[in-house]
This record gives structure tokens, C-alpha cells and sequence, in this order.
């Protein structure tokens, strides 16, 4: 039992969207819940088993839940290029909200059974067509160019494809005339799937990634009309779709099970917490994002102005970009301004080697592979050795593991070290910056009057220009409203 | 005569005996230990899904209804790309929000001003089936690679007369066709991930594989990097259903999640970094949060019934864009788990979507031989 339901999810997982398609079409036809299929009185003839395509967009729209026509349409559309159903007028297989009359493809010719029809079979339907001497099966102009070629191509072998034209041809007679309008129409529009018209889509082309288990395993060509090439065999496609998963070996499992008890010792947040953070986020940022709130002083792709896109380069910020820089760490070090910000307020803390350092093992990540080692005994020179010129305060087990991973150095062997510093920077300089009078002037700059402003920046500057001649002595603290 | 069936039959059923106690005293235990951890296995998997659910308190749209809705979407093609021969499987951004790099069936790498929709430059690779491509960082170099099980890296030149294809560096090697590749952080490292069942991370310069990923049971289809600038994970998606994210340093997986019903085409970071989106051939996108280490929105409608082949997330995560295997995009409110918009407009299958580095615009790439930018 379990191997069969294994089995029912596997057919499920490969051919998703045909058994949906099959589910849709079974439900359409069914003498209750479906369209009303029916026979047509015109003129002198009767027209077998069909409905109209509004009648199809209106089922689409209740069954499916559709609002929109246009919607019922294209989905109508795309399964009838699939070869599910076709208008029994046109080679083109699509949906029209109208009285043009559709007729459903007989469940032999549905793609579910893996048809590969080789050209040979082509040949033959097109052969077979010219021998009825009916005008309303005449051939097409791309059909009559497509038998031209063939000829050419299959030019030894004709004889043998006329004999199964023929074949076929007296096989049809035989059948019964309403079953024969049915039969012909829906094995035209099987060939209007697998040999479409110019300029339509050809819906059996396949993403080459998933060929390997969708396609018949044993390369078994099933023909049309029967027809035993030689090298191939004439039976039925096995079904079975390569079962493309590696065999769960032992070692596997066992791998597994350490995996799922690591997983069962994660603490996991509540999900009304996770709604809130993610809620929160979107909110905060929804300002920022150019598919809710226009950019300004528009978006380039809109108005193909690039103003905005120059604007964001320029030197100057805007108050908008420097308001983000009060989000997060993380947020003002991916804004290179603000970085140079933050450097600059550390700088006047005389705090600004713990940003240094950090920015030289983001770095260290992105070097060659060959540079990684070199780098790193640089780092280590410049911020952790003994006396070591920007020295960084790391608490003494980081600094132990740091060192130990220094015996043998790679890009991750600062991880423990730079989250440290992170989390530091995150709540302790940070904070800081962002009430400090860098920032806040620059994120309020445009709201001060002129004159105040005036004389604010030249006082900040005089004050600055006195706090970087005592940058020497680390025990001084002054920040500009000391003074 | 009769003596000679007796001793035939005799001989015959004694080997069967034989052949039993063998198989019992050897293949049994085996088999048996094998079934063993399997049983230990789905216990734990029932655990681990009983220790979720309890976390599970509230649904997202149920909390997200006090979320003002969004209003009226008016989304256009605002640019078409045409100068593919065949499908365009894949496309990426460049760091400038104008340039985008594009690769399609017939191997050819186009680079693009997508602003003014001039070509900028032109590769022809030497394999079809082009299924990966990527834009480097600094603007400078694009990767690519697809039916050659290889990823390799083409500087792009000024200079429009030079033959790009001269100082191609082959990068990645892979036993099976190349699925998606991205730069890390920087010029200097590639990830990459394939139809081997697995992803690596290579070194650019050299050629050398720092670290490779082994836990897909089957074809990897799709990756993308944690946004986070502290952060060293990133997550895949495969043909075995799985997402799985992983630690770059160490090669190992740190979760994974198992929930949709067949290939997964595509996974997508949520711009926080706290969760991703996947889209699928079983005609579904979902949002898996790894903080709740859970599926916490399915985001699906009765009349979409064809596959998400490619997902990406407008800048602030409120909206969600999917390219479908129906020729439309769906606009998704990610909150609230409503579709808000349908797009209409490619002739052919949605392959590949991407929303700009600013946000500003998505551009979208089709089997219809040509891409188009949405805003």
C-alpha cells in the first residue's frame, strides 16, 4: 500500500499539470456538472458532439473561480493547445468567447500517453488526406508545403507510406459516418498539437531539465497508425517515469536522523511573532518600494526620465535614504554614505577601528583564494596582535578561537571575531550615531531655516576641526555639544 | 528414473532451503537495520511536525487583515528585448539598475541596456541550452553555463570589437547541466548549483572549489544568496520537493523544508533575510519563515494550474511577482495572500523573472525569444 502511494506521488509530482488539466477536462464533460455537449442541426447535415465556446468560458469562470472572461479565455486557450479540445473550424487551437463550436479529443490521443509521433505517421495522415475526395478535408497550405517535403525527405520509401495511407483509408470506411466526422476532427487536431500551425506555439516542446523522467525511459516510439518501423517496437509507452531520486542508502538515513535531532533542538519563534516581524518590516519599507510609493521625482522606467536614478548617485542624500539608515546596522554599512558616516562619527570617538576591522574581514570573503592567507595574518597584525596599531577590544574566548583558527587561516577564520565587534557596534556605537549631531543635522537638514543653519555648520566645523587635533589621545571623549 | 527426480527434487528444494537461510541469516539484518532507521526517521519527522504545529498559533492573513490594502496596480511592459533567436531561459541585474545580462536556447549571452534596449555585447557560447546566467558585481564580468556542466566567466570588455569570447575562464565543473549560478558578495566567487544534485562554491581566479553542498536527493534547479551582509547561507531548491538552506562555511544544511508537491523552479530571499519564497511546477508559490523554521502562506489560485518557473520579491516584500508556465505574471500580496494582479503579454512560457537591484522595475524573460520590463 505504501509503495503505491509512493507511486500515486511520484505520477503526481512529474506530471502535475496534466493530471490537473485531465481533472478539468473529465469534470467538463461530465452529463451533469459539465457543458451541455450536444448535436447540431445546420443545413442539411448534423455537426456530432459539440459546444460552444462561450459555453466553455462560462464553466471555466463558475469552476474555477474566474472573475475575468479574458482570464477564462486564456487558460481555455492553453489547454486546448495542449490537445485537450479544439474548434472544429480552425487549425488554430484557441478559445473564443462565442458560438464557434468546440468538440473534445478522445482520451487515446491525450498527451498523458507520451506520443513521440515520428514524421513516417505524419506522412501517412497527410497522404491519407488527399485520397478523400472530400473539399472540406483539403490540405492547408502549410500542410500541403509540409507532404512537399516529406516526399522529399521520405522519397525512398513512398511506396510504403502510400500502401499505409491506403491501409488507413480503407479502415475508415468502415466506421460508421457520424463516428467517422468525429474521429477525422479529432485526429486533425491531434496533428494540429504535435505539427502546429506556423506562428503558433508548439506546446509539446519541453524544458530539457525535466526530459529525463517525463519522456518514455526505453525510447519505445509508439505509432499512430501501427505502423512497425524498423529498430523500433510497436507498444504501448511504459508509463513509468524514471524514478530520478538517489536510493536512500543507509548512510543517508543515518545522516538524516542527526539532521531532524538538531533540528527537533532549535528554539522556533511562535508564528503570530513571525507575522508581526515580517508585517513590521513591510511596513517600514513600503515607503521606499517604487511599486507602492512613486519614486521621486519619478520612476525611470515609467517616465524615461533617469533623474531619480541620478539623484541616488549624487553626493548628497537624500533625507529619505538617510532616514533608512536609522532602520538598522546593517541598513546604514549597505548605503556606502552612510557607512562613510558612521566612519566618520566613530572616527570622533576615536571607536572607528572596530568598523575598520570589520570592513577588512567582509573583504577577507571576497579576495582570491590565493590572497586569503596573506590577508589574514595582515588582519591580525593591524587589529589583534600585541600592540598592534588599531587594536579592537575582543572578549578573551573569541580572541582564543581566533587565534587558534589563525594556525591555519582562511576567509572564515575572523566569524566568531567580526560577529563580535558587530554586535557591539549594533549596541553600543550605533545608538549613539544615530543621536549624535552628524546624523541628525543630515537627516533634518532640509528643514532648518537658512541662517541658523549658517551658523550651526560653521560652529560644527570649528568644533571639529579642534576634536581631530586631540585624535591622539584616546582618553578624550569630546563630542561637538561638549565644547 | 524415478530415483533420478527424486534426487533432482530433493537437490532443488534443499538449494531453495539454503538460499533462505542465507538471505535471513545476511540480507534480513541489513534490510532490517535499514528499515529500523527509517521507522527511527519518520518518528522523528512526525515529532519534529508535532513540535511546529504547536508554534503554529495564528495564520499570517489572519494577523495581515490589519494591513491596509494596496491599491490599484497599473503594471505595463515598458520595454521589449527582442534579439534572441530562441527562448530565453534565463536573465540577471546589473548593480548600475539599467544593464541586464540574458541567455537563451540557442547559446547565445546578450548584454543589455535594458533603458535604452541597446545590445551592449553579444556571446556565443559553445553549448545550447544557456540555463544559467549572472552579472558580476562590479558591472565587469558576467557568468554563464547551462548543457556544458560548466560556469564560465566572460570579462566584459569597452571595447565592442573585442572577441569576448577570448579570455573566457571556465570556472565550474559540474558532472550534470549547470542549473543557476551567482557571485557571492564579490567578483571573486561564484555559487553554483546543478543538475549533479548538488551546489559549490568556486573561486574565480583559480578555478578551485572552496566548498560543495551534497543533501539533494535530485537535480538542484534554483539558488539564491541571504541578503544579509553578515550572513554566509543561502538557499536551494530541487527537483526532490526540498528546499534546503545552507552554511557557506562549513557545507552543511541547516534546514530544510519539504512541503511543496513537486520540482521547485525557483526560491527568492525575502529582503529581510528571515524568510524566502519558492515557486513550482505544482503551480504554487510559498513563503517558508526560518525563524518558525515552517511553511507560513501558500499563495495559489483554483485557475492557475500551470507551473512557477521563477519568484521575486518588489524592494519593501509586500509584493511577490511570479512568472508562470502560462505566459502570465501574478502579482501576489505577500501579507495578506491575495493575488492583486494578473499580467498578460508573453506569447510564450515566463522563464525567468527578476526584480531591479532599486527596485523600480521586473524584467521577465520568455520562451517567446524575447524579455520584457515591467513597472
Amino acid at each position: 500500500m505504501d509503495k503505491s502511494f509512493r507511486l500515486f506521488k511520484l505520477l503526481n509530482s512529474v506530471f502535475c499539470l496534466i493530471l490537473q488539466i485531465e481533472d478539468i477536462i473529465t469534470r467538463i464533460q461530465d452529463e451533469t456538472d459539465g457543458v451541455p455537449i450536444r448535436t447540431v442541426k445546420s443545413f442539411m447535415t448534423k455537426i456530432p458532439s459539440v459546444v460552444t465556446g462561450a459555453d466553455i468560458v462560462q464553466w471555466l469562470m463558475k469552476n474555477l473561480s474566474i472573475e475575468d472572461p479574458a482570464e477564462a479565455m486564456h487558460i481555455g486557450s492553453l489547454i486546448a493547445a495542449q490537445g485537450y479540445f479544439f474548434p472544429i473550424s480552425d487549425h488554430v487551437l484557441t478559445l473564443k468567447d462565442d458560438g464557434t463550436f468546440y468538440r473534445f479529443q478522445a482520451p487515446y490521443f491525450w498527451p498523458s500517453n507520451c506520443w513521440e509521433p515520428e514524421n513516417t505517421d505524419y506522412a501517412i495522415y497527410l497522404c491519407k488526406r488527399t485520397m478523400q475526395n472530400k473539399t472540406r478535408l483539403e490540405l492547408a497550405d502549410y500542410e500541403a508545403e509540409n507532404l512537399a517535403r516529406l516526399q522529399r525527405a521520405f522519397a525512398r520509401k513512398w511506396e510504403f507510406i502510400y500502401m499505409q495511407a491506403e491501409a488507413q483509408v480503407k479502415i475508415d470506411r468502415k466506421k460508421d459516418k457520424i463516428e467517422r466526422k468525429i474521429l477525422d476532427s479529432q485526429e486533425r487536431a491531434f496533428w494540429d498539437v504535435h505539427r502546429p500551425v506556423p506562428g503558433c506555439v508548439n506546446t509539446t516542446e519541453m524544458d530539457i531539465r525535466k526530459c529525463r523522467r517525463m519522456k518514455n525511459p526505453h525510447r519505445v516510439k509508439k505509432s499512430v497508425y501501427g505502423v512497425i518501423e524498423e529498430g523500433t517496437q510497436s507498444q504501448s509507452p511504459i508509463h513509468t517515469p524514471l524514478h530520478h531520486c538517489r536510493k536512500g542508502t543507509k548512510e543517508d538515513v543515518e545522516k538524516e536522523i542527526v539532521f531532524l535531532n538538531t533540528q527537533l533542538d532549535r528554539h522556533c519563534m511562535k508564528m503570530s511573532k513571525v507575522a508581526e516581524s515580517l508585517i513590521a518590516y513591510t511596513e517600514q519599507y513600503l515607503e521606499y518600494d517604487p511599486f507602492v510609493t512613486s519614486p521621486e521625482p519619478s520612476n525611470p522606467w515609467t517616465s524615461d526620465d533617469p533623474t531619480f536614478w541620478d539623484l541616488e548617485a549624487s553626493k548628497e542624500p537624500s533625507q529619505q535614504r538617510v532616514k533608512k539608515w536609522g532602520f538598522s546596522l546593517e541598513d546604514a554599512l549597505k548605503d556606502p554614505a552612510g557607512q562613510e558616516l558612521f566612519l566618520k562619527f566613530l572616527e570622533s570617538e576615536f571607536s572607528s577601528e572596530n568598523l575598520r576591522f570589520w570592513l577588512a574581514v567582509q573583504e577577507l570573503k571576497r579576495i582570491p583564494q590565493h590572497e586569503v592567507a596573506q590577508r589574514a595574518q595582515d588582519i591580525w597584525a593591524e587589529f589583534l596582535a600585541e600592540g598592534a596599531p588599531s587594536s579592537i577590544n575582543l572578549d578573551s574566548h573569541s580572541y582564543e578561537r581566533t587565534s587558534q583558527n589563525l594556525k591555519d587561516p582562511g576567509r572564515y577564520s575572523y566569524e566568531d571575531a567580526q560577529d563580535h565587534i558587530y554586535k557591539l557596534m549594533k549596541s553600543d556605537s550605533y545608538s549613539r550615531f544615530l543621536r549624535s549631531n552628524l546624523y541628525q543635522d543630515l537627516l533634518m537638514a532640509r528643514k532648518k531655516p537658512e541662517t541658523e543653519q549658517g551658523r550651526r555648520t560653521s560652529l560644527e566645523k570649528f568644533t571639529r576641526s579642534v576634536v581631530s587635533t586631540w585624535n591622539c589621545d584616546q582618553t578624550m571623549h569630546f563630542s561637538a555639544d561638549t565644547l | 528414473k524415478y530415483l533420478s527426480t527424486f534426487i533432482k527434487t530433493l537437490y532443488s528444494t534443499s538449494m531453495i532451503f539454503y538460499s533462505c537461510v542465507l538471505y535471513i541469516i545476511c540480507e534480513v539484518p541489513l534490510n532490517e537495520t535499514l528499515a529500523h532507521l527509517k521507522t527511527e526517521s519518520e518518528t522523528l519527522k512526525s515529532k519534529l511536525e508535532e513540535e511546529r504545529a504547536k508554534l503554529h498559533d495564528v495564520e499570517l492573513h489572519q494577523v495581515a487583515e490589519k494591513v491596509e490594502g494596496l491599491g490599484q496596480f497599473v503594471m505595463k511592459t515598458r520595454r521589449t528585448l527582442k534579439g534572441h533567436g530562441n527562448k530565453v531561459l534565463c536573465m540577471d541585474w546589473c548593480k548600475d539598475k539599467r544593464r541586464i545580462v540574458s541567455s537563451s536556447q540557442d547559446g547565445k549571452v546578450i548584454v543589455w541596456d535594458a533603458f535604452t534596449t541597446n545590445k551592449e555585447h553579444a556571446v556565443t557560447m559553445p553549448c545550447t541550452w544557456v540555463m544559467a546566467c549572472a552579472y558580476a558585481p562590479s558591472g565587469c564580468a558576467v557568468a554563464c553555463g547551462g548543457l556544458d556542466n560548466k560556469c564560465s566567466v566572460y570579462p566584459l570588455s569597452l571595447d565592442k570589437n573585442e572577441n569576448l569570447a577570448a579570455k573566457k575562464k571556465s570556472v565550474a565543473m559540474h558532472t550534470n547541466y549547470l542549473s543557476a549560478c551567482s557571485f557571492t558578495n564579490s567578483d571573486m566567487q561564484i555559487l553554483t548549483s546543478s543538475g549533479d544534485g548538488t551546489c559549490a562554491l568556486w573561486d574565480v581566479e583559480s578555478g578551485q572549489l572552496l566548498q560543495s553542498f551534497h543533501g539533494h536527493a535530485a537535480d538542484v534547479l534554483c539558488l539564491d544568496l541571504a541578503p544579509s551582509e553578515t550572513g554566509n547561507t543561502f538557499v536551494s531548491g530541487g527537483c526532490d520537493k526540498k528546499a534546503n538552506v545552507w552554511d557557506m562555511r562549513s557545507g552543511q544544511c541547516i534546514q530544510s523544508f519539504e512541503t511543496h508537491e513537486s520540482d521547485i523552479n525557483s526560491v527568492r530571499y525575502y529582503p529581510s533575510g528571515d524568510a524566502f519564497a519558492s515557486g513550482s511546477d505544482d503551480a504554487t508559490c510559498r513563503l517558508y519563515d526560518l525563524r518558525a523554521d515552517r511553511e507560513v502562506a501558500i499563495y495559489s489560485k483554483d485557475s492557475i494550474i500551470f507551473g512557477v518557473s521563477s519568484v521575486d520579491f518588489s524592494l519593501s516584500g509586500r509584493l511577490l511577482f511570479g512568472g508562470y508556465n502560462d505566459y502570465t505574471i501574478n502579482v501576489w500580496d505577500v501579507l495578506k495572500g491575495t493575488r492583486v494582479s494578473i499580467l498578460f503579454g508573453h506569447e510564450n512560457r515566463v522563464s525567468t523573472l527578476r526584480v531591479s537591484p532599486d527596485g523600480t522595475a521586473f524584467c521577465t524573460g520568455s520562451w517567446d525569444h524575447t524579455l520584457r520590463i515591467w513597472a
